[in-house]
Order: structure tokens, then C-alpha cells, then sequence
């Protein structure tokens, strides 16, 4: 019973350090600091595109699927002990 | 017109190539896996390998919008566009977190099983599946209108014809296979989309970033986003990158959460984690789906953005060589038929199909026999007055001039992604019909070949209704889908995730929840689109009044009330009885019976 509630909260811990990066990176940098990128009046520029541009339609996806694979790696970490 | 006929182009006699090959796959897959027991029929055994799941739920995922539209939608909004990748993508972590691995443990076959059983409540199981009905049912319309715009364009078949070969072959794979049937299915459609869209989007990024082959890099490291934004800035449209051109700022955020909060809800996708072995084979498959996914939506973004730089480019300033006026079809509306040639002078063949298909239309208003792709005041292109937004994929590849072979490989990408999605959403209707509603109200002592039966018979119900109205769609269809979203993102996730993370969530709780979400969303979407779905109605009810948010990211407030609704109305109302207590804690726990095997 005490092992159920422990397996539990980790779970609960990894969702939400997860979701945070999840929220972070598409409503944080996707939308509300997509234009905030910037050295003087210059966008920072990832190759030719402007870095908020890129996280937007690029490096947000990227993100994503390195999520969802870390949560069953690390459940499989968790469910091991 | 004619289906069969001997005045076939090359690229017509490709796509029937291609076309009957991955039929003919199809039906043999469905032959192959015919079934006879309702556990194989609705959740195919539950013994998919958890990769085959990935690629199964990546093509149930990404239908014909994703495959004919999305890509179109970016190029015209630019970076807004944005708000759909990073949406729909997005909503599937929320779904691979949240909900897939518990939806597995419990082990029914439905969400409405789900629902009806958490909430100790026969009502609460009704309204889940009409809900999941209703749904699934707005989706699976747009799927075979998509079927049918394919075989109009590029078999030049009527597009009453095209829905009704997609409905036999539907039909085919998904009544005598079941789940099973479609989850392979789906698996070799994955392979035909993605590979359909890859080749163009690398033939094309070559040909425009200088020789990358990787549409991913060349978008990024190319100076094809400078040319295109020192491109589009001459017409008037402003810098391509620039954020914030089409929707403000608490539009796209707002919109963003709907889509995501939305899609997380979806009930075809949710049943695909039913299929697998065990809670570990789901988190897995969750992982290989959305890296299946992402090959596509991030190629998307690219190929947008070429298609608008080889539009723009090759439309702007082009020569009108010859206008001649044509009938349609219906043998009444008259239209001109315009014959362009490009700067140098080579002749533009691809866009007199696209004119007749009545997909593009030209307007040389000012005479001068050049056309002008420059910003009008509302917004569009100066004298081509039409530019449908789904021609972007579908004709890229021939304003690139690639070869006959790959244009016919698009179309038939463009079949494999509406059948793929239509199948799982079929599978949804037949299973909230027969199974949460008949079998479980009417005859819950059936024989299982009786309820096989009504399976069935459900599937083939619903796959007539769906073509019907893809065959005549109502005028609204974009509302209607604004409205699925919205339903979805505040009914079907806050009770589900509430359901399983917060045991004191009681039954009163969760059904004042989904009404109050409901009739929220509900009444701010159909008051504020009233002109355009009610007959008689010449104007909304009432504008945007909460905050000026769109109709369609409305979805996302709708969902916050449910969560608070249903969990203050929890607190003081009677908690779950015991055996539901003991639901949610088997459900939370990670026991799979066997111990895990390598992956």
C-alpha cells in the first residue's frame, strides 16, 4: 500500500516537471515570447529564420516527442524499483 | 467526367496505377484479418505490438487535414500557423500523459465504458456517447468529402462517385475486419502518406534551398525565408515570419489551448491505446506515434512555406496568353477559362486544372493581360480572386514541375490519410451505438456473434450517414468543426482527467461539469456563427464579447469552468462509493500482469 502511494507521487512529480517544459516551450516561447527574442531591434536568428519563427513551426515539435519517449523511459525507471 | 475513358494523361494513368495497387492491398489486409469474436472486432485482440500501434494511431491521427489542408492553412497564415502544428502535436503529449496509460489499465473498450462506470451513472454513459457520436461523426464527413475531391481532381470522376468508392472501401476493410482489419490497415497507409509527402517536399526543397535534400534544414538554413519575405512585403502582405498577422496574440493563445485541449479528447485516437498488451506498451507506442507525426508536421511548415514562394513567384507577373468562357459541369455557371505562361515565357499548365476543378479563378480586372498577385483590401490576391487553401499540397508538386509519378503519389497519399482517419472514426460511431448504447440499454445478454452482428450493422449505418454528408456537406463545415474541437476540450478531457487524478471527483460533479462546459461553449459558438449555420439569420446574436476571443478558441474557457465546476460541485456532494475507489486505484497502478519485455 505504501509502495502504491510512493510509485504514485513520483508519477504525479514526472508529469508535472514534463507538462512544465511542455507548457514552457508552446505557450511560453510559441506564442507569448515568440517576438521577444532579441538582441537590440535584431531577431536572434537560428541558420536564416528568426528563433521565435522556429520554435514555433520546428524545435516545439522536436520537444515534444523527446517527452512523450522521457515519460516511458522514465517510468520504466520508476516501475524497476 | 468519365471514370474510364481512353483520354487519359500520364499523370491519370499513374494515379490509377497507384490507386488500385493500394486498394487491392487494403482489401487483401482486410480479408486477412476478419474476425469473429467482439473483443478482435473493437479492440483487435488487444496484441498489437506497441511500434505497429505508433504507426497505426499516427495515420488515425492525421487525416485529410492534415495530409490536403494544414499545409495549405500555414502558407496563408504565415507564422500563426503555427497555433495548428504546435495544437495538434501539442494536444497529443496531453493525451500520451495524462490519459492513454490509465485508459489502458481499465481495459473496456470504449470511453463511454469509461465514463459511465467512473461516475457510477447511466447518464453520464449516455452523454458520453453522444458526444463521442457527434464528434466523430463531423470528422468522418470531412474524411470522405476529401476521398471525393481526389478522385474529382485527379480522375476527373464526379465527386458523388469518388465518396461512394471510398464508402465500398471503407466498408471493405473496417465491417469484416473490425479493429483488427483497420489497425494494419492503417499501418501500411502511415507508410503510403508519409512517403507521399516526403518526396515532393524533398524534390522541392532541393530544387529552391540550393541542394538540401532535408526540407527540415532547408527551410532553416537556406535564404528562401528572406527571398519569401522580401517577396511577399513587395505584394503587401508583410514579412512571412512575422507573428501576430492574422490573429492577435490572446487569439492564438487561446486557440492554441482549444486545439490541444481538444485533440487530447478525441475519442478515435484514445481507443488505439486500447489495443496494445499492457500500460507499458502504451506509454511506448504514444512515443513511436508521435515521432511518426512529427516527420510530418514538421516537413509541413517547410513545404508551406516553398509552395507560397513558388505561387507567388511564378503567379505574379505571369502572361495571360488566351481567356476562353467554359460551362461546369452543371451545365449552367459560365466561367473563363484563363491559359497563363510565366516571366520566361514557358507555358503554366497546371493551374488550368485547378481552374476547372473551380479551386482557382483568375481576374485580369485591369486589362493589362499580366496578372497581379498583390493584397487587396480584404486581405486577398488582386486578380486571382479565388485560391483554395487544400490546392497548396495537392499542387505543389506540380508547379514544380515534378514528374507525372509523384503527382500521382500525392493523390494517393491524400486517399491513405482521409480512409485511414474515416476508419477509426467509423469504429467509434459502431462502437458507442452497438456497444454503449444497444448491447448495454437493449439486450445486454446478446450472443457474442449477435453482438458482432450489431457491430456491424452500426459500422455500415455510419458509413452511410458520413458519406451522405460528404456528398452534400452543409455550408458550414468549418464552424461545425470548431464546434467538435470545443465539445471535446470541454467535456471529454477535464471529466476524464479528473476521473482519474482526483478521487473525490463525484458523479454530480462531473455531470454539472460537462453541462456547464457544454452549454457555455455551445451557446458562445452558435451565437456568435448564428448568420452562417441558421437559415433566416442575418446576423450573429452577440459579437466576441468575452475578452473578443474566436468562436473557435472559446473552447479552451469552456474546459476551465468544467475543471472548477466540477470540482467545487464535488466537494459538497456525496464522495464516490467504494467500489469506484477501487477503480481509480487499480487503474493508477502500474502492475501489468507480465513483467516488461524489451520493446
Amino acid at each position: 500500500m505504501k509502495d502504491k502511494a510512493a510509485y504514485w507521487r513520483k508519477n504525479i512529480i514526472i508529469i508535472s516537471c514534463l507538462l512544465a517544459v511542455w507548457a514552457i516551450v508552446s505557450f511560453g516561447c510559441g506564442v507569448l515570447l515568440i517576438d521577444k527574442f532579441k538582441t537590440g531591434d535584431d531577431d536572434i536568428l537560428i541558420g536564416q529564420l528568426p528563433l521565435g519563427f522556429w520554435i514555433a513551426q520546428q524545435g516545439s515539435i522536436y520537444v515534444f516527442v523527446v517527452l512523450v519517449f522521457a515519460y516511458a523511459f522514465l517510468m520504466d525507471w520508476v516501475e524497476k524499483e | 467526367m468519365p471514370l474510364l475513358a481512353l483520354s487519359y494523361s500520364p499523370t491519370m494513368w499513374w494515379t490509377f496505377a497507384f490507386v488500385g495497387i493500394t486498394f487491392a492491398v487494403y482489401i487483401y489486409i482486410g480479408w486477412r484479418s476478419r474476425v469473429k469474436e467482439t473483443k478482435e472486432f473493437y479492440v483487435a485482440g488487444q496484441g498489437v505490438p506497441a511500434i505497429a500501434n505508433g504507426a497505426a494511431t499516427a495515420a488515425d491521427w492525421m487525416s485529410a487535414a492534415s495530409f490536403i489542408s494544414m499545409a495549405g492553412l500555414i502558407s496563408t497564415m504565415g507564422s500563426d500557423g503555427s497555433v495548428y502544428l504546435m495544437g495538434w502535436t501539442g494536444g497529443y503529449v496531453l493525451l500520451a500523459l495524462l490519459l492513454a496509460p490509465y485508459l489502458r489499465k481499465f481495459g473496456k473498450y470504449t470511453v463511454p465504458d469509461f465514463v459511465g462506470e467512473r461516475y457510477y451513472s447511466e447518464t453520464a454513459r449516455v452523454v458520453a456517447a453522444i458526444c463521442a457520436i457527434f464528434v466523430s461523426l463531423t470528422y468522418v464527413a470531412g474524411q470522405m468529402r476529401g476521398v471525393g475531391i481526389v478522385f474529382s481532381r485527379f480522375l476527373e470522376a464526379p465527386i458523388w462517385l469518388g465518396v461512394v468508392i471510398g464508402m465500398v472501401m471503407v466498408a471493405f476493410f473496417a465491417v469484416i475486419g473490425g479493429m483488427k482489419g483497420i489497425t494494419w490497415t492503417q499501418v501500411v497507409q502511415y507508410f503510403i502518406l508519409i512517403l507521399a509527402f516526403m518526396i515532393p517536399a524533398v524534390v522541392i526543397s532541393v530544387q529552391l534551398t540550393g541542394g538540401n535534400p532535408i526540407p527540415q534544414v532547408g527551410m532553416t538554413t537556406s535564404d528562401i525565408a528572406v527571398e519569401l519575405n522580401k517577396l511577399s512585403t513587395e505584394l503587401g502582405f508583410g514579412n512571412y515570419t512575422d507573428p501576430f498577422t492574422s490573429l492577435d496574440r490572446l487569439n492564438v493563445f487561446c486557440l492554441l489551448g482549444a486545439l490541444m485541449l481538444g485533440t487530447a479528447g478525441l475519442p478515435h485516437v484514445i481507443v488505439r491505446f486500447y489495443t496494445v498488451g499492457s500500460v507499458r506498451a502504451a506509454r511506448y507506442s504514444a512515443g513511436w506515434a508521435i515521432l511518426f507525426i512529427a516527420l510530418l508536421y514538421t516537413t509541413a511548415p517547410a513545404l508551406a512555406m516553398f509552395a507560397r514562394y513558388n505561387i507567388l513567384n511564378s503567379l505574379h507577373n505571369a502572361k495571360v496568353v488566351d481567356v476562353k468562357e467554359e460551362t461546369r459541369a452543371d451545365g449552367l455557371t459560365k466561367y473563363d477559362l484563363y491559359t497563363l505562361e510565366d516571366k520566361e515565357g514557358n507555358p503554366l499548365q497546371w493551374v488550368e486544372s485547378w481552374q476547372r476543378a473551380d479551386l482557382l479563378t483568375f481576374e485580369d480586372t485591369n486589362g493589362d493581360r499580366v496578372i497581379s498577385m498583390r493584397k487587396t483590401k480584404e486581405g486577398g490576391f488582386a486578380e486571382a480572386p479565388k485560391l483554395d487553401k487544400d490546392i497548396i499540397v495537392l499542387a505543389t508538386p506540380e508547379v514544380a514541375n515534378l514528374s507525372p509519378w509523384v503527382i500521382a503519389l500525392v493523390a494517393t497519399g491524400g486517399l491513405a490519410a482521409a480512409l485511414s482517419t474515416a476508419a477509426g472514426l467509423l469504429l467509434v460511431i459502431s462502437s458507442s451505438i452497438a456497444h454503449d448504447l444497444y448491447v448495454h440499454f437493449v439486450e445486454p445478454n446478446a450472443t457474442e456473434a449477435k453482438k458482432l452482428m450489431i457491430g456491424r450493422i452500426a459500422i455500415i449505418g455510419g458509413i452511410i450517414i458520413a458519406g451522405y454528408f460528404g456528398i452534400y456537406p452543409p455550408g458550414f463545415v468549418s464552424e461545425v468543426v470548431a464546434f467538435a474541437f470545443g465539445l471535446a476540450a470541454a467535456t471529454f478531457f477535464p471529466t476524464i482527467l479528473l476521473g482519474i487524478f482526483d478521487k473525490r471527483t463525484s458523479r454530480e460533479g462531473a455531470v454539472a461539469g460537462m453541462i456547464v462546459g457544454l452549454v457555455f461553449t455551445g451557446v458562445y459558438i452558435v451565437g456568435n456563427t448564428a448568420h452562417k449555420i441558421i437559415p433566416g439569420i442575418e446576423e450573429p446574436f452577440f459579437g466576441q464579447w468575452f475578452f473578443g476571443i474566436k468562436p473557435q478558441g472559446i473552447g479552451v474557457v469552456g474546459c476551465l469552468l468544467n475543471f472548477v465546476v466540477t470540482f467545487v460541485v464535488s466537494r459538497f456532494t456525496p464522495p464516490p462509493p467504494k467500489e469506484v475507489v477501487e477503480l481509480i486505484e487499480r487503474v493508477r497502478e502500474p502492475g501489468d500482469a507480465q513483467p516488461p519485455t524489451k520493446t
